[in-house]
């Protein structure tokens, strides 16, 4: 499929395009509706582009957000990430798990010429990591939300796998190799991470009793929050696939999501005990503290690795946020020695 | 002999300029992009400044890990590949330590506010 957005892409203002298929989208999807109103993008992601308008509707404004692929392009899932129609699917399958997520409230068709994506309505909160755990607007709620997380979890591991549309299946051994082959294309020699890889082939968890479905991304930042409700939306599910259930559990425990507050293990925000018991008293597998702490290791590395592998973007483009991101590997080295060799 | 100023000072008033007036000046998007532009330049000014007596140690370490000379690169890819082989652990003798040394020296140049290495500093009594 060619550019959604067409010839004339160039000629006109991009959103102006998008308002005019939105409304469209609205007239045959939405027919109660009037038309759409205030279309803004939102991010301009380099493998998705999110928009937010207002559905319009007896008079008053509903706020929705259009995820969709970058240009209107189609996009080919890639091995590790999921295509943006299986995202809407599993956004359906968690919220019929009572995960709480955005409502999907249209599939994009090619018809509605917006290329591939959906549509979903607006949560609002907040995302931005450090005001979770640092605003005051947080404080009252702050002690649940690690507790709350594993409840979540618990809904998301609890989505049938053979509902879910096909995912990779990636046992810990493949993930740990799958990262290794990435750090070793850097081509860069790092002690700390071959000491890292060394442990984590030591202590392969055995494999779950049931492979789940995991959401891949969970962690302060992929998490909307509101002052009083605490977490009330789970987002980015791109990197969900099936695997070990404690992988979801390691990855929120990474220090680069603690935003600073290195004391509390959980998004910077409470304690990994509260997280467990709030996953097994929502009918999570037994959580076994080695397990988890591979988990935990396995993230810290997967963020430097990612990290490192900054750099071929760094030198092919004009970003210098790349080149100071590929920087932060070290961050991950530390983080590393403290799990690994002593103080920490 | 080049003149004055030395890099490390023009890189420290490159940065002070990033993040004071042109931020002042700029719109919230460029504001973010400056910010991480002056953290670029911060970090090539501590390197210039940190490395050469951190680099000189980290070689020195290596040379006695290793039981070999040579460069810094070459010994860290020996030191990776005896790792990955399994003949050299956190067990073994010095390799700890060195580790810690070299991944301090690191942050102290790429990152010294990250959260994790305040923490480790604390925790080595290093501050």
């Amino acid at each position: 499929m060619a550019a959604a957005d067409g010839p004339s892409a160039e000629a006109r203002p991009q959103s102006e395009i998008i308002a005019e298929r939105l409304h469209m989208v609205a007239h045959n999807h939405f027919p109660a509706s009037t038309g759409v109103a205030k279309v803004q993008r939102l991010t301009a992601g380099a493998t998705q582009e999110i928009w937010r308008f207002e559905l319009v509707q007896d008079g008053l404004e509903t706020p929705l957000i259009l995820r969709r692929s970058p240009g209107g392009l189609r996009r080919v899932a890639s091995s590790a990430n999921v295509g943006l129609e299986d995202e809407a699917a599993l956004l359906k399958l968690a919220a019929k798990a009572e995960a709480p997520v955005p409502k999907v409230r249209h599939v994009l068709t090619p018809e509605d010429g917006l290329g591939q994506g959906f549509i979903m309505e607006f949560v609002a909160g907040e995302t931005l990591g450090g005001r979770i755990v640092r605003d005051p607007r947080f404080a009252d709620v702050r002690p649940r939300l690690a507790r709350q997380c594993g409840e979540i979890l618990a809904a998301i591991h609890r989505i049938p796998v053979d509902e879910a549309p096909a995912l990779r299946h990636s046992s810990a051994a493949e993930l740990v190799d799958q990262w290794r082959a990435s750090y070793e294309a850097t081509d860069w020699p790092r002690p700390v991470f071959e000491i890292a890889f060394a442990w984590l082939d030591a202590h392969l968890p055995p494999p779950p009793k049931r492979p789940r479905l995991v959401h891949g991304d969970f962690r302060n930042g992929n998490l909307i929050f509101a002052p009083e409700k605490g977490v009330v939306a789970v987002l980015d599910w791109e990197l969900a696939h099936v695997g070990d259930p404690m992988e979801d559990l390691g990855w929120i425990c990474a220090n680069p999501w603690r935003f600073g507050q290195v004391d509390k293990p959980v998004g910077g925000f409470g304690e990994r005990e509260d997280m467990w018991a709030g996953y097994e008293a929502a009918g999570g597998d037994p959580v076994d503290r080695d397990h988890a702490r591979f988990w935990e290791v396995f993230g810290s590395l997967r963020w430097g690795v990612m990290c490192a592998g900054m750099i071929p973007a760094f030198r092919a483009g004009e970003s210098v946020e790349r080149g100071v991101i590929a920087r932060r590997a070290s961050e991950n080295e530390v983080d590393l020695m403290r799990l690994l060799a002593g103080n920490g | 002999m080049q003149d004055e100023p030395r890099p490390d000072e023009i890189l420290a008033t490159v940065a002070n300029f990033l993040k004071g007036t042109a931020t002042r000046e700029t719109g919230p998007h460029i504001a973010f992009q400056l910010r991480v532009a002056a953290n670029a330049v911060e970090i090539c000014q501590r390197q210039l400044t940190l490395s050469p007596k951190a680099d000189a140690e980290e070689l020195a370490r290596l040379r006695a890990l290793l039981g070999m000379d040579g460069d810094l690169m070459t010994l860290n890819r020996e030191l990776a590949r005896r790792i990955k082989a399994g003949q050299v652990t956190l067990d073994t003798p010095g390799l700890a330590d060195h580790l810690w040394a070299t991944t301090l020296a690191k942050l102290a140049v790429d990152q010294p506010n990250y959260s994790g290495y305040r923490a480790a500093l604390a925790e080595r009594g290093q501050v």
